[in-house]
């Protein structure tokens, strides 16, 4: 596991999604309302829909393609619908958001 | 000749019994009704709906005027009988008009009780009996603060919820214990009045009113016990007190009621009583069912059949308030011989009771699940022996108890307590009818029409019928809330709330951040409402509104530079080639309204493809007015009787980027052949050779509308002016996502009509669009292009 740096944290806007791509894969970060950061792979099992441009409420995103809710501390999809997506540990230091990769 | 039927007050019990009359015998009254009120005959029983805002006056009308024209029925109405004269059978108005009659029915119904203390006389005290106390109330509610209704029955707590979805501070003063103590147990009474502290609700127990504070109006209350509460209206709702002057000034004979035999008859020949101003073996009903069933006996009696005599009622109650579930019915009261079944399930929160006497079921309470209401019914009413039930049963498995079942249920199963309709009568409608929907059904057949307690086992039953799935209402907007989207704008008006934050906590969404159902939604009412304090929430906004731009299936996006009037030139065509080329966009298309776009846009590209295109946004991500399509017109085809492509571009420039419900299209035609397809547009013009046909509410979306003909307007100013009067009126009273088909189907063509001809309202509301949208107009791109914070937060993607 590698620590990466990935944004600052006041590039972050609240309840909205930022992609970054680390290597080869692709990451969405979203900060909280509570300034908590959470990071997900930025790909819906459904149809492979950006998440980072999903609706974001408490610790859940809904995928802006087919609404999917997908869990942002597990990546798990919320029923009826179903899959997984992987969930990536964060570290935020002094302003810097960092993902476990 | 016919005979004269002459029928004293316009309200639920008698103009129900003129109905049954009308359908054993329709020829064979000439029929009078006389009525106080100035309202056509309406179901008083939703007054607690008008003043919660769950519904308006005119939905409350059972029978409107036309109904009393089609069946030849005189209406005297807001001009009360004063005088009965039954030795020369005839009654007297308020106005004078002596009106004769071989056969009368006295429905005078009951007035509010107001309590005998001092300063009970004062403005601000009212009783909530009639349209118009709602209205006093409703009016009350935008001019002060704080209410107290006397009185914790049924109508009191419903009337003290409207009041505080209102806005108010409303404290309810009950002089017994509990909460509705004729109807509920002290435990019920006590988990109702928890849930209604929930709400908002405060409550004064076992407090008697002295004194009603107060100079010129009402400022407060004084109590017995020396305590006394300040507050700014006062409702009344202590019981009811059956109207019967009248009656008693005509020698007729009256005690706590007009008394009647088991026939309707009262003392005097040829004068009935019905409703809650008559008495039946000294009982008096103040609820729906006994009205109805008392009205069948009577229109028996009336028309010749052999009528089987009344035999009084069994009542049932429910109350009308989201969020609490109650049913009540029978005797419920703790006496000699009468034992009772009790079940709490403190994990749901439920409780029911059931009272049993000698092996039969006499009553029943049940909170927090009144799925089984009918059924406990049911038995009460049919008086069947519980012999063969099992008392007391804990975690069922899952369907297990059949008898929920309505499929399983006799034909003589009582569905629809308000109106006696039972299972059988609802099939058979069901059947010969073809009904699909629970207001079919309704329509039919009255069942679900009173209190509508039972629309869920009509719906049971329709599914049952049809073997598929019924549609049902939703209730709410979403499934973060039960409140619909009148209930939300009422209360963000009432308690002035400015931020989907205050929304979301102060009427206690189940999901504190909402969902991507709500949250724009709501986003959208609160810049309607407050278009200064509001400020737009961008993560409440769908990807595409978000960034201006639409999402494509694969997460790239389209980019569609506005051409207004669908007018371009060589330089803009130049300038969309450069840049299409340039960004390696893979698909160049002219769009459904004649726009030409970018398909496979890269999010990164967007901000730079804006700057280099030098042109606004086409806004076709939105839900807010769309390009505005038109045709050659005068200018170039033989046809054009006007200039389409003009006027398309001056309302394109007036109205573009204002939100709307739900995307708003456009199209201006220049002559009747419609090139343009005007007719299936939400504002459509056609020009005809003396002004422009405007057609408004036709949809080409999922579900296509033909638009209707609203007017024709003289000069492209009315035009203009009429669509931004639309626009307002549409963002005013639309429900989120509700394009205008729909809308005006739900509000009425002839009201919106009415609203948009009417050129006073029209002034106000281009008013209130001018204001709402004064600097808010921008092309959204240039905002970003300016922005390089949002640029950055929004559209860059990092790499690591």
């Amino acid at each position: 596991m590698e620590k990466v740096f990935v944004a600052r944290l006041d590039e972050l806007a609240s309840r909205m999604g930022k992609e970054v791509i680390v290597g080869e894969q692709k990451i969405a970060v979203f900060r909280l309302s509570d300034d908590r950061v959470k990071a997900i792979e930025n790909i819906c099992p459904h149809k492979q829909g950006p998440l980072a441009e999903g609706t974001v409420s408490g610790e859940y995103v809904f995928c802006p393609l087919h609404d999917y809710k997908i869990d942002l501390n597990d990546g798990q999809v919320q029923e009826p619908d179903e899959g997984c997506v992987r969930a990536y540990e964060t570290i935020v230091e002094e302003n810097l958001v960092y993902v476990m990769v | 000749m016919k005979e004269k039927l002459v029928l004293i007050g316009n309200g639920m019990a008698g103009v129900r019994t003129i109905e049954e009359i009308l359908d054993r015998d329709a020829k064979r009254y000439q029929i009078t009704i006389i009525g106080e009120e100035k309202y056509p005959n309406y179901n008083r029983i939703m007054l607690s709906n008008v003043l919660q805002k769950k519904m308006t006056v005119p939905e409350i009308v059972t029978n409107p005027l036309e109904w009393y024209e089609e069946n030849q029925i005189e209406l005297i109405n807001h001009d009360p009988v004063v005088k009965m004269d039954t030795a020369a059978k005839q009654v007297i108005t308020q106005s004078g008009k002596e009106i004769s009659y071989d056969k009368c029915i006295v429905a005078t119904g009951s007035r509010a009780f107001i309590l005998p203390v001092e300063g009970a006389n004062l403005p601000g005290v009212v009783g909530f009996r009639t349209i118009d106390d709602t209205e006093n109330m409703l009016e009350a509610a935008q001019k002060y603060q704080k209410a107290v209704v006397i009185g914790g029955g049924l109508l009191g707590l419903e009337a003290a919820k409207g009041l505080l979805d209102q806005g108010m501070d409303v404290t309810v003063v009950h002089l017994e214990k509990w909460l509705m103590e004729t109807q509920l147990d002290e435990k019920a009474g006590k988990m109702l009045q928890a849930d209604l502290e929930k709400q908002g609700l405060k409550f004064l127990m076992e407090k008697m009113t002295q004194k009603i504070l107060g100079e010129d109006r009402v400022t407060g209350l004084a109590f017995s016990d020396g305590t006394s509460i300040e507050t700014d209206i006062v409702v009344m709702s202590i019981g009811i007190r059956s109207e019967t002057t009248v009656a008693k000034a005509a020698n007729i004979e009256v005690n706590r009621g007009i008394v009647v035999d088991d026939f309707m008859h009262t003392s005097i020949e040829d004068v009935y009583a019905v409703g809650e101003c008559a008495e039946h073996n000294g009982n008096v009903y103040g609820l729906v069912a006994p009205l109805f069933e008392q009205g069948k006996v009577l229109a028996d009696v009336l028309t010749g059949r052999e009528a089987k005599p009344y035999k009084g009622s069994t009542t049932f109650t429910s109350l009308k308030v989201s969020g609490c579930d109650l049913y009540s019915a029978g005797n419920i009261k703790q006496q000699e011989g009468v034992n009772s079944i009790e079940a709490f399930d403190g994990i749901n929160y439920t409780y029911k009771k059931i009272f049993v006497k000698e092996d039969r079921v006499v009553g029943v309470v049940l909170y927090g699940d009144t799925s089984e209401g009918n059924r406990y019914y049911n038995i009460l009413k049919k008086n069947e022996s519980i012999e063969d039930y099992t008392p007391v049963s804990l975690l069922h498995m899952v369907g297990e108890e059949a008898s929920a079942d309505v499929s399983e249920w006799p034909d003589d199963e009582v569905i629809c307590g308000c109106n006696g309709i039972d299972k059988g009568t609802i099939m058979t409608a069901i059947r010969e009818k073809e009904l699909t929907s629970v207001v079919e059904v309704t329509k039919h057949t009255k069942a679900g029409g009173s209190c509508g307690k039972c629309k869920s086992v009509i719906s049971d039953v329709l599914a049952h019928a049809l073997g598929g799935e019924v549609v049902s209402a939703p209730t709410g907007i979403c499934g973060c809330t039960d409140l619909t989207r009148d209930q939300i704008v009422t209360q963000i008006y009432a308690k002035k709330l400015t931020s989907s934050e205050e929304v979301y906590r102060e009427l206690n969404f189940i999901n504190p951040e909402g969902c991507p159902k709500c949250r724009p939604a709501i986003n959208f009412y609160l810049n309607v409402a407050w278009p200064k304090e509001h400020e737009d929430e961008k993560e409440s906004r769908y990807v595409n509104e978000r960034l201006y731009a639409n999402i494509q299936n694969d997460g790239t996006f389209s980019v569609i530079p506005r051409m207004r009037g669908g007018k371009t030139n060589p330089q803009q065509l130049l300038l969309i080639a450069k840049v299409a080329e340039k960004y390696d966009v893979p698909m160049v298309k002219v769009t459904g309204s004649q726009r030409i776009g970018l398909y496979g846009v890269k999010k990164e590209d967007l901000p730079q493809i804006w700057e280099e295109l030098d042109m606004k946004a086409a806004g076709a991500y939105a839900k807010a007015v769309r390009s505005v399509k038109t045709c050659v017109g005068a200018n170039f085809c033989r046809f054009g009787t006007q200039d389409s492509m003009g006027l398309g571009i001056k309302l394109e420039q007036r109205y573009e980027f204002i939100d709307t419900p739900h995307k708003f299209k456009m199209g201006v035609s220049a002559c009747p052949r419609s090139c343009v397809e005007s007719g299936v547009k939400d504002f459509g013009i056609i020009g005809v050779e003396n002004g422009f046909q405007i057609y408004i509410g036709g949809n080409g979306g999922t579900e296509v509308k033909e638009a209707q003909l609203l007017t024709t307007a003289e000069t492209e100013q009315e035009v203009i002016d009429i669509c931004g009067a639309m626009l307002q009126y549409y963002r005013e009273t639309g429900i989120y996502a509700e394009r205008t088909a729909p809308w005006i189907e739900r509000m009425g063509f002839d009201v919106v009509k009415e609203v948009l001809l009417n050129s006073e309202k029209r002034q106000e509301l281009l008013a209130a669009l001018d204001q709402a949208v004064e600097g808010r107009r921008g092309n959204p791109w240039d905002e970003v292009v300016e922005d390089q914070q949002t640029r950055e937060e929004l559209y860059t993607v990092g790499r690591v």
